[in-house]
C-alpha cells in the first residue's frame, strides 16, 4: 500500500505497474482526477491527511479483496489540466477493484483534509464543499 | 492547561493565523467550548467561528464532534468542510 501527499506530478503507468507485480493480481482499476478549467492552489493538513487516507484505504481493504493499492494526492499550485489525484487498486477480479477504487475516491472527497482555492483573474476563492459529495460517500454506508 | 490550535484554508485567512497556543480557562473542557471561547478574541474570530458556520473539528488529527474533551498538549484543528479529490 502506498500513500503519498506530494507537490510533484505522478506517472499513471508507472504506478499501475508497481501494484501489478503479483501473478495473482487479475485486475487493476485506477482513477485520475484533473484540474478542470481554473488554476488552483491546494492546501492540506500535513499528518492528518495521510492518516485519513490510510484509514480510508484500511476500510476498503476490510470490504473488498484489495491486494495492493496506491493513493497519490497533490497539493500546492496546480494549472488547468494538471493531475491532482490518483487512486489505483489491484485485486484478483475487476468487481472488487472497481468498487474499492470508487469507494476510496468518494471517501477522499469527504474525509481527506484538502482544501481547493481557485485562482481567477479577479482573485482567489475557496471552493465550497458540495452536498453531492456527501451523497456519493453516503451510499457506501450499509 | 495549554493546547495547540490550528486553522486551515478560509479560516486561516480570515483569522490571519494558522497556529495559536491557547491556555484554556477553567470550564473550557471540550472542543465546542474552545470554539466558543475563541470567539471572544474579537470580531474576526466571532465571524470565522460563529455557530452558524459549518466547521469541522479534529483533535490530535482525528475528526471529532464538538463534545470531544480536551487534555493538555492536544492539537486541536478547526477547518471548513474538505474539498479535495
Amino acid at each position: 500500500m502506498k500513500i503519498s501527499v506530494q507537490r510533484e506530478d505522478f506517472d499513471l503507468s508507472r504506478e499501475v505497474k508497481a501494484i501489478s507485480g503479483q501473478t495473482t493480481v487479475g485486475a487493476v482499476a485506477s482513477f485520475v482526477g484533473l484540474v478542470r478549467d481554473v488554476p488552483m492552489t491546494l492546501e492540506h493538513y500535513p499528518g492528518m491527511t495521510e492518516r485519513a487516507i490510510a484509514a480510508i484505504v484500511e476500510e476498503a481493504r476490510g470490504r473488498w479483496n484489495v491486494m495492493d493499492c496506491t493513493v497519490i494526492h497533490r497539493y500546492g499550485e496546480l494549472a488547468a489540466g494538471d493531475q491532482i489525484v490518483l487512486v489505483a487498486v489491484a485485486s484478483a477480479h475487476r468487481g472488487d477493484a472497481f468498487a474499492a477504487c470508487e469507494f476510496i475516491m468518494d471517501y477522499l472527497k469527504t474525509r481527506a483534509t484538502f482544501w481547493k482555492k481557485e485562482l481567477r483573474a479577479e482573485g482567489g476563492s475557496w471552493v465550497e464543499a458540495r452536498a453531492s459529495d456527501d451523497t456519493a460517500a453516503g451510499r457506501w454506508k450499509k | 492547561m495549554k493546547v495547540k490550535v490550528l486553522f486551515f484554508a478560509s479560516l486561516r485567512e480570515q483569522l490571519g493565523a494558522g497556529t495559536l497556543e491557547v491556555d484554556l480557562p477553567a470550564g473550557v473542557a471540550t472542543v465546542g467550548a474552545l470554539r466558543a471561547h475563541l470567539r471572544s478574541r474579537g470580531a474576526s474570530y466571532e465571524g470565522a467561528l460563529g455557530e452558524k458556520k459549518a466547521l469541522r473539528m479534529a483533535v490530535n488529527q482525528e475528526m471529532v464532534p464538538a463534545s470531544a474533551t480536551l487534555k493538555a498538549g492536544d492539537e486541536v484543528a478547526f477547518f471548513p468542510p474538505v474539498t479535495g479529490g
